[in-house]
């Protein structure tokens, strides 16, 4: 077997939840990977590797990407949210947080930042979706625990939180 | 007053931090510690081969590589077979793998090396780089191919047959030969999985300092993977922690233990002198943790003209893998919860657990329930459609009773105890699905639906599961100085609100705010003394010894605080953490009552300076009685005699498309009995996940293996896992409470009932669409299609 050549490495600054990350990884580390181990942001999961489940979906630049299915490399000049960039001021939780809570739109939590980054964006493009509608947002995550009745009714409390904290 | 928190539906406080993105899973452990390396495994492409030869010499010279394992590196016990956890008597011929394949493979996904690096990526260039000459076996794929035994899986395994158990209550035989009528059905259920969105995962960090191990696993039970780390490194058991943290959801599948990499993991970090870090990904899910379901099997039933059962004779195979690591656990519990809520007369089940070249098998949310659910209420529908009765009246004769409690079967259930269970109203559970379903009004929905072109059914399943099985479980309940209330029990959490219901029981039992208590499950730092999370055990065995351990704290608080306050401890009450003399003022705050429980020499705080032996204690008396001890604790463990048995019916409604075959839930309805609820959101939360993943198991998950043993549909892109899009739009619960009396607080377990029943209902509810026989399940919309096919060429043959 020939000799490997030693990996290059690149100097990538990552732009997430308002903070610049300073990081040098190959060229193949996947941005899920990059923003648990090299920025320590570990609240966004990975439950499959092949951009099926969506439970490392964050948002670039305002839009739900699955973060395994995405180099680092190219995500230089993105804004990044995680869900840790979702909590609000003074540590509240973001509306589509605190409607899970409301909602026991969640159980083990692994699944549960995929699902908020995709409703966060979602509800920004349909601030006011009907039963259908929030159904259609999260019909691209995957949930083994929750049978996702209680995701759908996360979905229209947001909504209605939304509405109230206006 | 304090409100009774028991039975309301109080918010999770483990959502804060999952909300927040703050959990603490086993792969965002230690990630920002320089000296962590990951450990990536190299597993057998093939279902059956002899190893001829392990080359890993291009493995070390590659950059960032520090360490590969192959079994010729491994000693002492780590040589030996993997343990087998739950012998027993019938499992003649058990099988455990090797932590890392010695001279054979039995399955596509085996370990066969172990690589470490400095990052997952090299791991993985590592692996690819090791080279194996295999000599290739004919594989055994299927129940088919293990019953007829033309290859076997291990040469010294007559007729792949693991085990083979019977059991008999009664003369089924006989009844049924004296039977008015009798029926032979044979019934299909295949492989599927619980595939939790976390994998598996461990972490392990040596302590040269204090020569201690900490193994961080995603385990059903941390103080089982204590217990085989130990025993296979030869450490002492008091060297090794190990903590569950949050877990992404168990299912079964975590409860099976060791792994090779729970092993392998803690070798290399002791051999390395670094913390190491594995991570399974999805494909390593599918083809190396476990898988369960597949079962055949073979009915005979007699019964009389009111379709009262007289003699059952259920023969079936069970597919348990390639190895044995679970014991013969699945297949006892679908021969002996079959049963349902019913009495046959005389019972008789025998089955054989047969060796497959393919991933082992071992408990699935259910548990072999599903499939005994399959058999029973299969049964009952063809009794049903044989006479031409209602298909809930055949049930309802066949009940029992409710004043025919504790009943005992004659049986021996999965925890070696007698078949017995405690409580049960089945016909009140059966008048609430029916009302629940539209039953009774179904025939007129049937006929409106016809008139339109459409084509409905409707099916009903009715279960019962023995959960809350033993041995124990325990809990330590401590009240610090500040009033804060810190508890620990053993088993451990994947997602089921365990911080949450078991505060609720503490806030209630010892009198103190919810918020002020906090539940540390699954280390075995605090607690040493536990099993696991499975078999819908945890509300019942750690919910019944937090709320006794949290008796024992209370009482002792009564006792100091009755000296205090100069009071008979009969007029004490304990409030929101405060102790007071009923209709007074006096009182005295928890903290304080904890401050004097534990007599000090030295003050460092206010609290402290308060129990120093100047200010406190009675000079003519010792400062710990003989028969006390410091600190205001309670411990207690709850080991019940038995299991207690919880009972649910699902009803369905589904529509058929009379061109394609696609199945649709129009309506689901649930009767739930889990005796009194802790917390009824959590219930009525685990009762939407099973029946989702009911949904999955009984139309759409399948373990698709090719003739070879090769898993073909290894990933979340082929395993079709219900989204949103597949799951009933809304569930219908109705709840029975029927108080368990085996427990102190009269509670039944409930994290598995949603699951049972699953495939027996929608086979129902097709058959009943479709007018045809419905044995083989999971059924997609082509198996159905081909279904309808055969039986117009039937029609067309008659």
């Amino acid at each position: 077997m020939s000799a490997p050549t030693p990996e290059e490495l690149h100097d990538v600054r990552l732009h997430v939840n308002g903070s610049v990350h300073e990081v040098q990884v190959p060229a193949r580390r996947l941005l899920s990977d990059a923003l648990r181990h090299d920025c320590g942001l570990t609240g966004t999961h990975v439950g499959c590797e092949h951009g099926v489940c969506g439970a490392c979906t964050v948002l670039v630049d305002g839009a739900p990407v699955r973060s395994c299915l995405m180099f680092a490399v190219s995500a230089v000049d993105a804004e990044i949210t995680t869900v840790e960039g979702l909590t609000e001021a003074e540590d509240t939780l973001s509306p589509v947080q605190q409607a899970f809570s409301d909602c026991h739109g969640l159980q083990c939590g692994f699944c549960t930042p995929g699902f908020l980054t995709t409703i966060t964006a979602g509800l920004k493009d349909n601030p006011d979706p009907t039963e259908d509608e929030a159904r259609e947002m999260i019909a691209g995550n995957l949930c083994r625990c929750t049978g996702y009745q209680n995701i759908v009714k996360s979905v229209l409390r947001a909504a209605e939180i939304e509405r109230e904290r206006a | 007053m304090t409100t009774k928190l028991f039975g309301t539906k109080v918010p999770r406080v483990e959502d804060q931090r999952f909300l927040r993105g703050q959990g603490r899973y086993v792969d965002d452990l230690l990630t920002d510690d320089p000296r962590l390396l990951h450990a990536a495994v190299l597993r057998s492409p093939h279902a059956h081969a002899r190893i001829t030869d392990i080359d890993v010499s291009g493995v070390l010279d590659l950059d960032g590589v520090v360490a590969v394992w192959t079994f010729d590196d491994l000693t002492g016990p780590m040589a030996e077979p993997l343990p087998l956890l739950i012998p027993h008597p019938a499992l003649t011929h058990g099988r455990t793998q090797y932590a890392l394949a010695k001279d054979e493979v039995n399955y596509v996904g085996e370990a066969i090396a172990f690589v470490v690096a400095v990052d997952r990526y090299v791991a993985e260039d590592a692996v690819a780089r090791i080279r194996v000459d295999y000599e290739q076996l004919e594989p055994v794929v299927g129940i088919a191919a293990a019953r007829a035994a033309a290859r076997l899986v291990h040469d010294d395994v007559p007729g792949n047959v693991g085990a083979r158990m019977e059991q008999e209550n009664g003369d089924a035989r006989a009844a049924i030969a004296d039977a008015p009528h009798t029926l032979t059905l044979e019934l299909d259920v295949e492989r599927s999985a619980c595939t939790p969105m976390e994998g598996r995962g461990t972490v392990a960090r040596w302590d040269p300092d204090t020569s201690r191990l900490t193994v961080w696993s995603s385990t059903q039970t941390s103080t089982g993977v204590r217990g085989c780390v130990a025993a296979k490194l030869g450490l002492d058991l008091a060297k090794v922690d190990v903590i569950t943290p949050d877990v992404g959801g168990g299912f079964g599948v975590k409860i099976n233990h060791p792994w090779p990499e729970e092993l392998l993991v803690p070798l290399a970090a002791m051999t390395l002198g670094r913390p190491v870090k594995f991570t399974e990904d999805r494909r390593e899910h599918f083809i190396s943790s476990a898988h369960e379901r597949a079962q055949v099997h073979h009915v005979e039933v007699g019964f009389d003209d009111d379709g009262r059962v007289l003699g059952l004779n259920v023969e079936f195979w069970h597919d348990h893998g390639a190895y044995t690591p679970y014991g013969l656990i699945v297949p006892i519990i679908t021969s002996t919860q079959l049963l349902g809520p019913y009495k046959p007369q005389n019972y008789r089940v025998v089955f054989e657990s047969l060796y497959t070249n393919t991933v082992i098998v071992t408990p699935y949310r259910g548990a072999g329930r599903p499939q005994g659910c399959f058999v029973m209420e299969r049964t009952m529908d063809a009794i049903a459609a044989y006479l031409g009765k209602d298909r809930t009246e055949v049930r309802s004769t066949n009940f029992i009773q409710p004043d025919e409690f504790p009943y005992e079967h004659g049986l021996v259930f999965q925890d070696g105890r007698p078949l017995t269970y405690d409580s049960g109203d089945y016909p009140a559970s059966l008048a609430k699905l029916k009302e629940l379903v539209g039953w009774d009004e179904f025939e007129d929905f049937r006929a409106e639906m016809a008139a339109q072109g459409r084509r409905v059914g409707i099916g009903l399943a009715c279960y019962v599961e023995g959960t809350g099985v033993g041995p124990y479980e325990g809990a330590h309940v401590h009240v610090e100085t500040s009033g804060k209330v810190k508890v620990a029990t053993g088993l451990t959490t994947q997602g089921q609100g365990h911080q949450t219901a078991f505060a609720q029981i503490v806030a209630d039992t010892l009198g103190v705010r919810f918020e002020d208590v906090e539940i540390t499950t699954g280390d075995t730092r605090k607690m040493p003394y536990a099993v696991g999370t499975f078999a819908s055990r945890a509300a019942v065995m750690s919910g019944s010894a937090i709320h006794l351990a949290a008796l024992r704290a209370r009482e002792k608080a009564l006792r100091i605080a009755a000296e205090a306050l100069e009071a008979a401890e009969d007029d004490l009450e304990i409030v929101d953490g405060v102790v007071s003399v009923k209709g007074t003022d006096a009182s005295i705050d928890l903290g304080t009552v904890a401050v004097l429980s534990n007599p000090l020499r030295y003050a460092f705080d206010e609290a402290s300076k308060a129990a120093t032996q100047f200010s406190v204690g009675d000079p003519g008396k010792a400062p710990v009685a003989e028969d006390d001890e410091p600190g205001l604790e309670g411990k207690d463990f709850y080991s019940p005699e038995r299991s207690t048995f919880a009972n649910g019916m699902h009803a369905v409604i589904v529509e058929t498309d009379p061109d394609t075959a696609e199945i649709t839930i129009l309506k689901y309805a649930v009767v739930h009995d889990c005796g009194h609820l802790i917390n009824p959101m959590i219930v009525e939360g685990q009762i939407h996940g099973g029946v989702a993943q009911g949904v999955g198991g009984a139309l759409y998950e399948r373990m698709a293996y090719d003739e070879s043993g090769q898993l073909l549909n290894a990933s979340f892109m082929d395993f079709l896992m219900p989204y949103v899009t597949e799951v009933p739009t809304t569930i219908d619960i109705d709840h029975l409470e029927t108080p368990s009396p085996l427990n102190p607080l009269g509670i039944k377990g409930a994290g598995e009932a949603g699951v049972i029943p699953s495939a027996a209902v929608f086979a129902a509810a097709i058959e009943d669409a479709e007018g045809f026989p419905i044995t083989a399940m999971p059924i997609s919309p082509s198996e159905l299609f081909d279904l309808r096919l055969a039986h117009a060429d039937n029609s067309f043959a008659g």
